[in-house]
């Protein structure tokens, strides 16, 4: 537990902004870059290009080793950061590329094509990471980083460019929102109304590529594309609608970079990558669980509450036929507690062994039973299905028939003279 | 004795290469089916998440073990195909993003405990894991004698890796051989699969479970990167060159053998990393197939298209003189190119048939030679049955069926015996004239 030298007191200030001013720049920087990411992720995942970007950040090695070999060989220091980060961008480009000659101009499909770009891109990057190590004297040491990333490292000027690309990509985004949110949701209208997919598409790549080169000293590349894909995927869960889902994105994105750059600030051995997409993913499986309409928890409770009332409604229907004495009603079938709370309920009773429907349990099942025989009439007349295969689809369908749909299927029955009464005991 | 140059060999590179080509085979041949089912990138998945397992397997045991560290690999394995369903299932996540979820997740665990285990020795570097550690599989006592190979001790001798990833690749062959049929039908139609009694889920989790083991034996030696890429490289660039998936499987077999022993020779000689460089020939092995296979290849598919190309120019050709002499015109050639449209193509394909002597110029005219009119009449009678069945059969009103017609005519003989004129009225040339 020596991991923990600090006080509270360093905590608070790292947290608030009040440490270091280097510190500051890494933490705000990496916000901004989160918030980014965020945004322009929601796109990618929508555009269903998450995979791409990893590909995409892969493809970058290459370039940040072809660069320092160039730079060094014509007499530069290797380290200078923009060069890096445009020879990055080339590779990652070209990396993209690649999978698009692949798809248009072989067989093979979209996930092999990525998987190929990837591997052999990063490959390639890994011999070139190896002829550094072995050209240089140790100048270039310091590419591993650019792999998992190391936020610590990071100068005060390299954390503001970062935050200034995230802005600019930011703001970028929400200009083109409308052309995005079209491309991304009715590809064919967009082409149709005139507007250019490609070049919307190659702005949104363009953005990502600025996202994940900017952000790769801070996170590393093969982590770097977490940020693009958890955010949106754990917002996701929380809305359908686009404008909210970039919104909670930026602010899941936003989150994990603040906390993730600031823990590992505050701790030793914590990498900033790691820690932020350790955060993002923690939210993402939050998100998964809890989120009140996607959640599983809220669609577990959902779906359990319907199995309950279809097992009512069965239990109601089937008393209900017995009492209109049809030829193949049965005792319902239900477990014993089930039975219990129906009677508690006071839809149910039971005298001497039997169980008979109280009033208001008749009321519904006369409902459920006509809903049935509304629903088996429309399909032998309307849909053409034999009298003798109707009961089979009936049985799910007649929980979820809504009053409009009702009405709908008397309006439509009673146009071929076919009129279901009240279901009142004859 | 040996030669020294052999012992160099022995000493410093024969473990290295056999451990690339165990580890490129049993990745290799298992892509096959990945690649088949669109899951590529599942290779590429595990081959991330395994890291915090072998992490977690270290911190839990404290040793190094290899069994600790299989167990531990292959635990994450399964958890992360398992966490791969359930997020797209239950959660109705876009498959992509539900696998980019996953590993990166997985991945980012990894990294976060290895720089916590203080385990940052020869197995567990962080760099190491992306790009194995071959060089350490040096021969420490190697033999001077041949005879040595016969000995007692050589067991022991060879490093436990090689005795995994031999021991993997075999499994696998195993597997892929025995269980052949089965794969097959699951990965090409799941339906099918289960209505013949199979279970494609069992099988997906059974092919699942194989690429966790074989990406966990390869790992320590190739790293992750040069497993994702033999999952994915020969078994693509094995599909590029045939249709029959057997000679699919030793076609990738032989390409995944050819990457490890180039990669590995050229990474020798350049003095690089051999995992990279290996990755780098799969690539490479890939790019040149992509262009230059005989069936599927850029150079095959552009020639293809250029055959057909000219034969429908000739065939307009003939195909227009002959409705000329049936009305008993004729046309010069440049009139002839002005109403085809003016390409080289159209050029080309004058010349070609005065050379063939299917047409000939008499006074500035052109016309069609005996063989030139027998092979007119057959496009036009293939043209006009066209029109006629696309009217008659399919109802399309007379004057839309020309162009139908006029790009059908080249590919197919519709051969209705019985149709004397064509819905316009025009005579349909008897087979043979």
């Amino acid at each position: 537990m020596n991991d923990l030298p600090i006080n509270f007191e360093e905590i608070f200030d790292t947290l608030t902004l009040q440490g270091g001013f280097n510190t500051n720049a890494v933490i705000l920087g990496t916000t901004l870059l989160g918030i980014a990411a965020g945004v322009i992720g929601s796109f990618a995942l929508l555009r269903k290009r998450s995979l791409t970007a990893d590909a995409l950040s892969h493809a970058t090695l290459p370039g940040i080793a072809g660069a320092f070999l160039i730079s060094t060989s014509l007499g530069y220091s290797g380290r200078s950061m923009p060069l890096l980060m445009l020879g990055a961008a080339i590779t990652g480009i070209l990396g993209v590329a690649c999978i698009h000659l692949i798809l248009h101009h072989s067989r093979l499909k979209e996930d092999a094509a990525i998987g190929i770009v990837l591997s052999v891109f990063f490959g390639i990057g890994i011999v070139l990471l190896s002829l550094v190590q072995t050209s240089s004297s140790g100048g270039g040491a310091g590419l591993n980083h650019y792999i998992y990333g190391q936020a610590a490292a990071m100068t005060r000027s390299d954390a503001v460019l970062m935050g200034i690309i995230g802005i600019v990509a930011s703001l970028a985004a929400l200009i083109m929102l409308k052309e995005f949110m079209v491309v991304c949701f009715n590809e064919t209208f967009a082409r149709s109304t005139g507007l250019p997919v490609w070049l919307i598409d190659s702005i949104m790549l363009g953005l990502v590529v600025l996202i994940t080169v900017s952000g790769l000293q801070a996170v590393g590349l093969i982590l770097i594309v977490a940020m693009i894909i958890i955010p949106p995927a754990a917002a996701r869960f929380w809305t359908d609608r686009l404008w909210k889902l970039v919104l909670i994105s930026a602010i899941i994105g936003g989150l994990s970079g603040y906390a993730g750059a600031s823990i590992s600030a505050l701790f030793p051995r914590k990498p900033a990558g790691a820690v932020i997409v350790l955060v993002a993913g923690s939210i993402f499986g939050l998100s998964m669980l809890l989120a009140p309409t996607r959640g599983i928890l809220a669609d577990t409770i959902r779906r359990l509450r319907l199995k309950l009332l279809i097992a009512r409604d069965h239990v109601l229907e089937s008393l209900y036929e017995i009492e209109l004495q049809i030829d193949n009603a049965s005792q319902p079938k239900a477990s014993i507690i089930f039975i219990k709370l129906m009677t508690m309920r006071g839809w149910i009773m039971k005298t001497n062994n039997t169980l008979a429907l109280t009033d208001s349990g008749r009321t519904q099942g006369k409902r459920i039973h006509r809903n049935h025989q509304l629903w088996e009439q429309y399909l032998v007349s309307y849909a053409d299905i034999a009298p003798t295969h109707v009961d089979w689809s009936v049985d799910q369908v007649e929980h979820v028939l809504t009053d409009e749909l009702i009405a709908e299927l008397e309006e439509a029955l009673s146009q071929r003279g076919i009129t279901i009464d009240n279901g009142d005991p004859a | 004795m040996i030669p020294e140059l052999i012992q160099t060999f022995l000493t410093l590179d024969l473990f290295p290469l056999l451990g690339a080509i165990f580890a490129s085979l049993s990745c290799g041949l298992l892509g096959n089916f990945l690649v088949l089912r669109k899951q590529s990138l599942m290779g590429d998945a595990i081959s991330h998440a395994v890291l915090p397992g072998l992490v977690l397997a270290f911190l839990i045991t404290q040793d190094r073990s290899p069994i600790h560290m299989f167990i531990g690999a292959a635990v994450s394995a399964l958890v992360t195909v398992i966490l791969v369903e359930v997020i797209k299932r239950l959660g109705k996540v876009e498959p992509g993003a539900a696998m980019g979820v996953v590993f990166s997740v997985l991945f980012a665990l990894g990294v976060f405990l290895l720089e916590n285990a203080n385990a940052r020795g020869v197995d567990l570097d962080a760099n190491c894991v992306l790009h194995g550690n071959l060089q350490i599989l040096f021969w420490t006592t190697s033999p001077t004698e041949w005879s040595h190979f016969l000995s007692e001790n050589i067991r022991s001798e060879v490093p436990r890796q090689i005795w995994t990833l031999l021991a993997t690749t075999i499994a696998v062959i195993i597997f892929i051989t025995v269980f052949f049929k089965e794969l097959r039908i699951a990965s090409f139609d799941a339906g099918i699969a289960t209505v013949q009694g199979i279970n494609a889920g069992v099988m997906h989790m059974a092919l699942m479970t194989f690429v966790a083991i074989a990406a966990v034996a390869s790992f320590e030696a190739v790293g992750s990167i040069l497993v994702i890429a033999m999952l994915i490289c020969p078994a693509a660039t094995a599909r590029l060159l045939t249709d029959r998936l057997i000679t699919q499987i030793l076609v990738s077999a032989i390409i995944a053998l050819l990457t490890a022993i180039g990669g590995y020779a050229l990474a020798s000689w350049m003095g690089v990393n051999a995992a990279g460089m290996m990755a780098s020939t799969a690539g490479a092995i890939l790019v040149v197939v992509m262009i230059g296979s005989p069936s599927h290849g850029v150079i095959a598919k552009a020639r293809n298209q250029r055959k057909l190309g000219n034969l429908v120019a000739l065939e307009d050709i003939l195909g227009a003189l002959y409705r000329l002499a049936e009305t008993e015109e004729h046309t010069t050639r440049e009139q002839l190119i002005a109403t085809l449209g003016s390409s080289k193509r159209t050029h080309k394909a004058i010349d070609r048939a005065l050379t063939h002597k299917l047409i000939k110029v008499v006074n500035t005219q052109l016309q069609l030679t005996q063989t030139g009119l027998a092979q007119g009449a057959g496009i036009i009678r293939k043209h006009r049955q066209w029109e006629g069945y696309l009217v008659e059969q399919v109802g399309i009103s007379p004057d839309h069926v020309h162009e139908t017609a006029e790009q059908l005519e080249h590919l197919i003989d519709p051969d209705l015996p019985n149709q004397h004129t064509d819905p316009h009225g025009k005579p349909i040339p008897p087979k043979n004239s």
